[in-house]
């Protein structure tokens, strides 16, 4: 694709730039001043409908569009109303939303303000994984120096519009990153999903109405601001005029790459580059010039891809297309020809079970199951019936098939279906040979005798 | 109306009603099994065992479109053309998957556990599981340990189904219970220092699904089968909450609230939960005695009937303290015979326990300072007698000790009843006012100051030995069946008035309450039968009038 070799990154421009975290670095790349702008020429529903003709679809991995987020709030409402941004990034293979807030902390914070007047939020609140401790260090020094600077306060710039920013830090599970999970932390509260409806923007944070946004949405809300809809518009893949439910993939993109690569880090290309030319051009090749045999498209909750589906495009639509549960925080993670993909899974499964806050039956008994079963196949007792009831698992357990709550059982039901349905054959033979006797047994579970008693 | 399709059954509901499917699908006969769902406590849908197919009919073309996915029942309401299915293989599917997952960490220990027999996790097992366990984990224990002074938790039975969390927030308003690690490894716990010590807390054993949560004064006791269920009203104090006494062989082995949305909806309070121990305490007044006895022969219940009319007429001016444990008929037949025995006889209100002032609990329920069940009763009775004094009101115990004093009665009958065998409810020196009296009849379940100055003192009974009606401190009059029987030789108090009365065969308080209701304005409403939730006086007289 040729519009990769003219592409400058922006999201990361200040990347390798000295002090590109203080607020005279940013300044003088032109930052805050789209703001100002902004608040002396432009109503909120002004900014609502740029944010919503840029075609902006939120970067934490659902991939919804973020406008049209702005409008479900209630019309009218005597407030307050809340922003939330999450920094809660858990996502295995995850760390763009780290690089943003390190390296351009006032791309993130110009980003929400802009956000916090469309939808016309007084209070912020910037939701911290625990693990940032130097995020939480420049993103605080950021908000002291936006406020001295008078971009944080009351009456910013004159316009009237006031705005406080919190930085809260979490306590390190992988639940808060679910919006309604981390609502419920952010209220003192242990961080179980809520059910909806009510959603967040009818009843969010505090009861009152919430828009809960990713780091890095904010900063191409900032971008946006900065370089106009039409410059983000002719960024990635346009909706496909066949498909009418599909809103595109506009926009630079930060892509995570990790795993057997030969230069891991985060880069950013325009949505839409397919896996292999993200880990050629980018991650210089799999790594001690292996081959890969397969790839994460977004996060490990998202599947799996296969070295044959590598020319996937990773845009919101592109990972469908071959079973993958989709783009998400698009952490890509090559794993190489030298793993097990018996191991690949159960350290997915371990992670999930460990990470399942335990609300819904069929999550905390589905992933702390899967584990168990994929423990003993490791241990050389597997039978290939196991291989069913995995499957089985991975089909029933989630939002999708509504049989939970929130979206951490499809996450744990991605990787085990993709795992099984594309690599079937090397679990069937990592059991044939590791349990040459009991493999083919189907017999019931006898009754287990009674360990203690009380 | 508004209509909702139950598995292809049409049914009408309110127009104003907010019911979920469970709720809508129940009024069709329907059961959509649940654990999390409680109709007093907030919505969670967190257990998804209650997970339905919804949809809605199109009014005007009568097409159905459906929900693709399955829905919890407990968080989707219903409204009209709501459709909903119950019985399709999605849903039992998804029930078994649910019954499954739920049993892989439980330890099946039903021979050892309480709950079994009361169980839903077995019940619908039974209904929606699978036969064959696919499932070979090794994790089986049962771990007890207790939460609090009268609660105990066996952690592995617990399918966290969190209703006694959310009712120690939002009922009791205590918070002591919470959901400690996470996943498949989290537990009911409580913070240290901080037990499941609240005035509600059995609550959290009635509203546990499984065997997790145990009473200890239930515990090991009886298998749930072989208990017999009476409906019943607490004894405790003024509420009356409505309960289910639970018997077997006449011995009481547990209450347990039985819903009632005028009352106490689905709770009721620890004193009035373990408030039956009284019945089976050995100190209990079990034999008829009389001061002038002294070969202490045995008194039959004849001689009584025979002697004492006799004895009460001799003694001069009779009063009589109709005690507030006493039903609505046996203070009319008391009223009745001492009536009978001295037209002049005077009336009051027995004794009213109290221990000050009432306790209420964020969920709506209160618990009466005032330790007596049937005060309004009592004194509408007493109303119907003509004893009411110059002010309006009716007399009570303290003017009944001046009548005492002033010696305008001569002889006194004392009905008690009080069920603290602890602390006796009449002191020395209330009863040494007693002395100069020609009679003294005293009805007790414990012997005290006064039954020990007695001319005559007799048995009195509890509350699940007697049937009849109460008066709550809300003008609820509920009525209920006699229980368990009290022990041998002890006539409860209606029998014995029945007989003084002169009535034959059995003693039918039904007969005695139609009576009263033709014969007073304020029990009007009570000639018809009275649903197992009462009656409120006050309104039907209203309408009435």
């Amino acid at each position: 694709m040729s519009s990769f070799d003219t592409f400058e990154p922006v999201l990361l421009e200040a990347a390798g730039i000295d002090d590109g975290h203080t607020i005279e670095s940013y300044r003088s790349r032109g930052g805050y001043a789209p703001l100002e702008k902004l608040l002396s020429e432009k109503q909120p529903p002004e900014v609502v409908e740029m944010v919503k003709s840029s075609g902006l679809r939120g970067r934490g991995g659902a991939g919804f569009m973020t406008g049209l987020k702005w409008t479900f709030l209630p019309k009218d409402h005597p407030g307050p109303i809340y922003l939330c941004v999450n920094a809660d990034e858990s996502e295995p293979g995850t760390f763009n939303n780290r690089i943003l807030m390190e390296d351009d902390p006032h791309q993130v914070l110009e980003g929400t303000i802009i956000s916090a007047y469309a939808t016309r939020a007084s209070t912020a609140y910037i939701y911290l994984r625990y693990e940032y401790p130097k995020s939480w260090d420049i993103l605080q020094k950021a908000i002291d120096e936006a406020y001295a600077a008078g971009f944080l306060g009351e009456n910013i710039k004159g316009s009237g519009f006031s705005l406080d920013i919190y930085l809260h830090r979490g306590a390190a599970a992988y639940i808060c990153g679910e919006e309604t999970g981390l609502i419920e932390s952010l209220e003192g509260k242990r961080a179980w999903p809520r059910i909806k409806p009510p959603f967040p923007a009818i009843e969010g944070v505090f009861r009152k109405p919430t828009v809960v946004n990713n780091i890095e949405t904010m900063a191409c809300v900032a971008q946006i601001a900065r370089r106009g809809v039409d410059w983000f518009r002719s960024i990635g893949i346009p909706a496909d005029p066949n498909n009418p439910r599909d809103p595109g993939s506009y926009g630079p993109k930060l892509y995570c790459l990790s795993g057997h690569v030969e230069k891991p880090g985060c880069y950013e290309a325009p949505l839409g580059i397919t896996a292999r030319e993200l880990i050629d051009r980018f991650g210089g090749g799999v790594w001690k010039g292996r081959q890969a045999k397969a790839v994460i498209p977004g996060g490990i909750s998202m599947g799996l891809m296969t070295e044959d589906e590598l020319d996937t495009p990773l845009d919101f639509a592109g990972p469908g297309t071959v079973g993958c549960l989709g783009l998400g925080t698009a952490a890509v993670v090559v794993v190489d020809e030298t793993v097990s993909i018996v191991d690949f899974l159960h350290n997915s499964c371990r992670f999930f079970a460990h990470e399942s806050c335990g609300q819904c039956t069929p999550c905390r008994e589905g992933t702390s199951w899967s584990l168990r079963m994929l423990e003993r196949i490791r241990a050389g007792k597997g039978r290939l019936r196991d291989l069913d009831l995995l499957a089985e698992i991975g089909d029933t357990m989630g939002m999708m098939p509504g049989s939970t709550i929130c979206g951490l059982a499809d996450g744990a039901a991605w990787p085990i279906k993709n795992s099984i349905a594309k690599f079937r054959d090397e679990f069937e033979d990592y059991i044939k040979q590791t349990n040459p006797t009991g493999y083919m047994e189907t017999d019931p579970v006898p009754a287990l005798p009674i360990v203690t008693t009380h | 109306m508004p209509t909702v399709i139950v598995d292809d059954q049409e049914i009408e509901i309110g127009a104003d009603e907010r019911l979920n499917c469970i709720e809508a699908a129940r009024r069709a006969g329907v059961e959509i099994p649940h654990y999390c769902w409680h109709p007093g406590l907030s919505v969670v849908a967190s257990c998804r065992m209650c997970l339905i197919q919804a949809g809605t009919r199109n009014a005007e073309t009568g097409e159905v479109s459906m929900i693709p996915k399955l829905v919890p029942g407990c968080q989707t309401p219903v409204k009209d053309g709501t459709v909903i299915v119950t019985d399709s293989e999605a849903v039992q599917e998804s029930r078994a998957r649910v019954e499954e997952a739920l049993l892989i960490d439980h330890p099946i220990d039903c021979p050892i556990c309480d709950k079994a027999g009361e169980c839903l996790l077995q019940d619908y097992h039974f209904e929606h599981g699978q036969s064959e366990r696919r499932a070979d984990i090794h994790a089986f224990s049962s771990r007890r340990r207790d939460v609090g002074p009268t609660v105990t938790l066996f952690v592995d039975r617990c399918i966290m189904c969190t209703r006694c969390v959310r009712f120690t927030r939002e009922v009791s308003g205590t918070a002591e219970l919470m959901v400690s690690a996470r996943g498949a490894k989290e537990e009911i716990d409580t913070f240290p220092g901080f037990p499941l010590d609240n005035k509600l807390a059995g609550n959290v054993v009635d509203l546990c699904p499984v065997g997790a949560l145990g009473d200890k004064d239930f515990l090991y006791q009886q298998r749930v089968w072989f208990l017999k269920k009476t409906e019943n009203v607490c004894g405790g104090c003024a509420a009356g909450c409505s309960i289910v006494t639970e018997h077997n062989q006449d011995t009481v082995y547990r209450l347990k609230p039985r819903e009632n949305l005028h009352v106490n909806k689905w709770w009721m309070c620890d004193e009035g939960r373990y408030g039956w121990h009284h019945l089976h305490n050995a100190t209990r007044i079990l034999e008829i005695s009389h001061r002038t006895n002294e070969d202490s022969q045995t008194i039959e219940w004849a001689d009584v009937l025979r002697r004492l009319p006799t004895d009460l007429t001799d003694a001069g001016r009779l009063g009589v303290a109709v005690s507030p444990m006493l039903t609505v008929e046996e203070a009319w037949m008391l009223c009745s015979v001492a009536r009978t025995i001295d037209p002049e006889a005077y009336l009051a209100v027995g004794h009213v326990p109290s221990t000050g002032a009432d306790e209420s609990f964020p969920g709506g329920f209160t618990i009466r300072g005032e330790k007596a069940p049937n005060r309004i009763g009592v004194e509408t009775v007493l109303s119907m007698f003509g004893a009411v004094s110059e002010g309006g009101t009716v007399p009570g115990w303290n003017d009944f000790l001046e009548q005492v004093r002033a010696k305008t009665i001569q002889s006194a009958w004392v009905t008690a009843g009080y069920p603290t065998p602890e602390a006796s409810w009449c002191d020395e020196a209330t009863a040494a006012t007693f002395e100069g009296l020609n009679c003294l009849v005293v009805q007790d379940l414990f012997e005290s100051p006064l039954s020990s100055r007695a001319t005559w003192c007799l048995p009195a009974v509890g509350f699940a030995e007697r049937s009849g009606t109460w008066v709550n401190c809300g003008h609820r009059a509920q009525t209920f069946e006699q229980a368990i029987r009290p022990p041998a030789g002890v006539w409860p108090e209606g029998r014995f008035f029945w007989n003084l009365l002169g009535r034959g065969g059995l003693y039918d308080p039904e007969s005695i309450r139609k009576q009263i209701a033709e014969s007073s304005a304020s029990f009007a409403v009570l000639s018809g039968d009275v649903p197992s939730t009462g009656l409120d006086l006050r309104l039907q007289q209203v309408a009435v009038t």
